[in-house]
């Protein structure tokens, strides 16, 4: 009776650390899905195998320094993680958000069936893109927005000073 | 002279599995409730940004005022050393743990982000009150399972700390509800509150409160068991809610006199007390007609001496009361607006110096129902399977005099 | 006094030298866009006045000082009735939406006016977090959420906000909201982060502070009549107008310290 107990425990025990094995390969991000990447930008905060791993300590850390110390930008910006990362739809060329399960962050944590909830109060495209496109590596705007913003500006205020 | 009560486990089956049953369903009403909350926002509560605490408030802090104020019933009898309390004590600390937890679970459901529970027990804010009652409540289930293990071990060594343990769970609970008052004492932002006495009138309220919910739990525990019950133990603890509810009144009347007296907050007071919206027919007829007066005279009454009925009623009054006045005090003191310019008139698009109005939704009444019946079916289910319930509640059984008192007030009687 | 000169200095009060600045059409330039306060580009896109960013208070990507309070002074003389330019800025800015009198939109900042009864005196003036000395807003939250940061901004961490609401309850200004329901994407702001179940308020635009520029309303406000600046150095521009004149805060007897400061109240 007691080998018997034995045996079942023992079977249990395998059967546990069978199944926990699995999500833990996963959070290690040895297997896992292909993440659209692209290296146009510029390299990650850290290597890719790495940042697999430890991109959530990285994100939690970094929102500490924003909170309490008021660092921002540079790469580990919630906003420049979303940059690099951002993925287009092939049909309409607009960055996706997060409802759709293309964005660069749903890949994995689909497979993993993790559910970070930033996504309730962040938004999941970056703005900067946006801004991107009006100003220039230089940090002028470019003419052509300046233009269209004098504009703008003449209509609605009249040349206003 | 030591008494030795024999406990026994629930008996009733049909009674026993319908009751907790209706509890159970209620439960679930009740946790569909706040998901529904959770889901859709609280949007779709009555509760807005003026007044930001609801129905799921006043149900909660109902049960937790009235949770440290059961336990009231065993400390009698340890720490006042009232013999007729005494085989109450286990029944006590059982329904005071379950009452809290009941509370509690409105309130942690009612939270924005419930799921961030872990958040809230792992980071502390130690200047706000409300993370100190974090750990009062924390504390007061562990305190009060102390209590309860040095009652019913089997073990003197153990059982040597009983009045040591009651001791502490006296105290604590008097701390607790000084906590739970000083949430809105110590508003200073807002007129209605900001009063030390909050604190004190807390706790007058929770032996009140308390003491209700425990004779009506005790009085269907008992019946539906049929065991026997004394006339002269209810008619005893009936007085003893008059004092409780008549002290509870006297905390309230201070509070709105102290405020009557500083010009700066007469138009609050005249607006809460005296205007007659719904609050001050909330407090003068709910609180005050049904829930003090109308109590005092049933338990005083010559027919609360040969018959449960009175000290029952009063006991319902009193719980009803009580749900008025703490809506009174959360929704109430919320609806009056905030003062941002003393004696001027002020005017936005964001409501600035109006009566902010409030009307409860559905789901937030199923929630605190919901937890009301949490809290009873955790008595049931503990009852059950604990030896918390006193064979008899006679009173020849609980305490001689009390059987002679009886004796002779149905001689006057008769 | 706080016109457009101002805004040319930096948000701790130091002079910019003219001689860095840009050519002067772009100046021109600015101005006017100050006065738009944000321009639509249509698709749902705006563009926010890139006025603040020649004047470096703090690099984004330093620590902030703890030697700083910002503060700020509301000239209420000029504040008129009508004028929601202020309320507007901080909308496009952090993105929020209020339907007038609504209970449950999130509010940010608001115009108040008040009357005196005995006298019929009125005025107008903008309300928002007030950013305490002592707020008991951060006094009462039970997890540290509802926070100060070292420069004097009080904040929410909606990272471990629970969403009690009990800061509601504390905040003597009204100044705090509670997101009643989901915000869809689109409407979202990157740089002012809330979402359901959680307490939001104004924050001084510090994602805007941070990077040394000055908070959207200030920026917006046509008459110049809110300026932002550094309580704690003697030689900011704030320190020295108030170092001038009377200055008051709203319910100054609560003694909870705010960093706004009001010309004139009622
Ligand atoms: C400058 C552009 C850039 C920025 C900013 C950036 N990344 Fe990356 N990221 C990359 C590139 C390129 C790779 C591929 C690196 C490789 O394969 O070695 C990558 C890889 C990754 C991966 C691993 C994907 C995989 O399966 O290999 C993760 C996860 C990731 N980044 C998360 C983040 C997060 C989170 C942030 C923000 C804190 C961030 N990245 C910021 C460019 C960037
Ligand atoms: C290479 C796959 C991969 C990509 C790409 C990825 N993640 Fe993750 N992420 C994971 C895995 C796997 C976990 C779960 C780790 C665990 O449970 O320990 C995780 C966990 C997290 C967590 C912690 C969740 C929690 O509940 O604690 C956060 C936050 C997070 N990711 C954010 C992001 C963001 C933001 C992005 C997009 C910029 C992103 N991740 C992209 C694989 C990925
Ligand atoms: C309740 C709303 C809320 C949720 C949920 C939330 N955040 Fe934030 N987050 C904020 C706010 C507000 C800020 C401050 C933004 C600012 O000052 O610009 C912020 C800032 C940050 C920043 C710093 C911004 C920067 O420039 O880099 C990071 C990183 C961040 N959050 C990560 C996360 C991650 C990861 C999650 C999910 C696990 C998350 N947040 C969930 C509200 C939220």
């Amino acid at each position: 009776m007691r080998a018997l107990g034995k045996y079942v425990a023992a079977a249990l025990v395998t059967g546990v650390l069978g199944v926990g094995a699995m999500p833990a390969a996963t959070m290690a991000g040895e297997i896992g899905p292909k993440v659209p990447i692209d290296k146009s930008k510029g390299s990650c905060v850290l290597p890719g195998k790495e940042m697999r791993r430890v991109h959530m300590d990285i994100l939690k850390h970094r929102r500490d320094l924003t909170m309490y110390q008021g660092i921002r930008g540079g790469k580990q910006a919630l906003e420049a993680c979303l940059t690099c990362h951002m993925v287009k739809d092939e049909k309409t060329g607009k960055p996706v958000t997060v409802a759709s399960p293309k964005h660069f962050c749903r890949v994995c944590h689909d497979f993993a069936a993790v559910q970070p909830d930033c996504w309730t109060c962040h938004k999941s495209v970056p703005e900067a893109a946006v801004r991107e496109a009006m100003i220039g590596p230089d940090g002028k705007m470019k003419a052509s927005m300046m233009a269209q913003l004098r504009a703008f500006v003449q209509r609605e205020h009249g040349g206003r000073k | 002279m030591k008494k030795h009560f024999h406990y026994e486990y629930l008996q009733s089956k049909v009674g026993y599995y319908t009751a907790l049953g209706g509890m159970g369903v209620l439960a679930l009403i009740g946790l569909a409730a706040a998901y529904y909350m959770e889901h859709h926002g609280h949007a779709v509560t009555g509760m807005t940004n003026e007044i930001v605490w609801g129905m799921p408030h006043v149900f909660a802090v109902f049960l937790i005022i009235a949770a440290s104020g059961i336990l009231n019933v065993a400390s009698i009898g340890t720490v006042f050393g009232k013999t007729p309390y005494k085989p109450l004590g286990r029944l006590s600390a059982v329904m005071a743990a379950a009452v809290l937890a009941g509370g509690l679970m409105i309130l942690v459901l009612d939270l924005g982000r419930p799921d961030r529970l872990v958040v809230a027990m792992t980071k502390y804010n130690f200047r706000s009150i409300f993370a100190w009652n974090i750990y009062l409540y924390n504390g007061f289930f562990a305190v009060v399972l102390l209590y309860l293990y040095t009652q019913m071990s089997q073990d003197f060594r153990v059982r040597r700390y009983y009045t040591a343990a009651g001791t502490l769970a006296f105290l604590w609970r008097l701390i607790l509800t000084t906590g739970t008052g000083s949430i809105f004492g110590w508003l200073v932002a807002r007129q209605p509150y900001d009063l030390a006495i909050f604190a004190p009138m807390f706790i007058a309220l929770s032996f009140s409160f308390g003491l209700a919910i425990f004779i009506l739990l005790m009085v269907a525990l008992m019946k539906g068991d049929e065991r026997p019950l004394g006339h002269g133990l209810v008619n005893r603890m009936g007085r003893l809610l008059g004092v409780f509810v008549a002290a509870a009144a006297y905390f309230t009347v201070v509070w709105w006199l102290t405020d009557l007296y500083a010009a700066e907050h007469r138009p609050m007071v005249g607006y809460l007390f005296f205007s007659g919206n719904i609050y001050s027919w909330l407090y003068w007829l709910g609180f005050m007609a049904l829930g003090t007066i109308a109590p005092l005279f049933l338990v005083f009454s010559r027919s609360a001496r040969t018959s449960f009925k009175p000290v029952v009623t009063a006991s319902i009054l009193t719980v009803l009361g009580g749900i008025s006045l703490v809506y009174f005090v959360i929704i109430g003191g919320q609806s009056y607006p905030l003062v941002l310019f003393p004696g001027k008139q002020v005017s936005s698009t964001y409501n600035d110096g109006m009566f902010y109005s409030y009307a409860p939704s559905l789901p937030e009444i199923l929630l605190g129902l919901g937890g009301m019946a949490v809290a009873v079916a955790i008595v049931l289910v503990a009852s059950k399977t604990l030896r918390i319930l006193p064979t008899t509640l006679a009173d020849a059984a609980v305490d001689p005099h009390l059987a002679t008192g009886e004796v002779a007030e149905m001689k006057k009687a008769a | 006094m706080m016109d457009q000169g101002a805004r040319d200095k930096t948000a701790s009060g130091q002079e910019v030298s003219r001689e860095d600045e840009l050519n002067e059409a772009r100046r021109a330039f600015m101005r006017n866009i100050a006065a738009a306060s944000v321009i639509s580009l249509g698709g749902g896109l705006t563009l926010f006045t890139v006025g603040g960013s020649q004047a470096q208070a703090k690099k984004p990507e330093e620590p902030l000082d703890p030697k700083k309070r910002w503060g700020m002074l509301i000239d209420t003389t000029k504040c008129s009735d009508g004028c929601q330019k202020c309320v507007d800025a901080c909308k496009q800015e952090n993105g929020w939406e209020a339907e007038p009198h609504s209970p449950h939109d999130v509010q940010w900042i608001r115009k108040v006016n008040v009357k005196d009864p005995a006298t019929g005196f009125m005025m107008s003036l903008p309300v928002m977090c007030q950013h305490c000395a002592n707020p008991p807003c951060v006094d009462v939250c039970p997890t540290g959420a509802s926070m100060q940061r070292a420069d004097g901004i009080v904040r929410v961490n909606m990272h471990i906000c629970i969403g009690c609401r009990y800061c509601m309850m504390a905040c003597p200004y009204k100044a705090r909201s509670f997101v009643h329901e989901d915000i869809p994407e689109e409407k979202k702001r990157f740089h002012a982060p809330m979402g359901k179940g959680c307490v939001t308020s104004c924050d001084f635009c510090a994602h805007r502070v941070d990077a040394g520029k000055i908070p959207a309303c200030a920026e917006a406000c046509p008459e110049g009549a809110m300026l932002f600046g550094d309580l704690n150095d003697p030689n900011s521009a704030l320190s020295k107008r108030l170092k001038g004149i009377p200055s008051y805060q709203i319910r100054e007897d609560l003694g909870t310290d705010t960093g706004i400061r009001y010309t004139r109240l009622p």
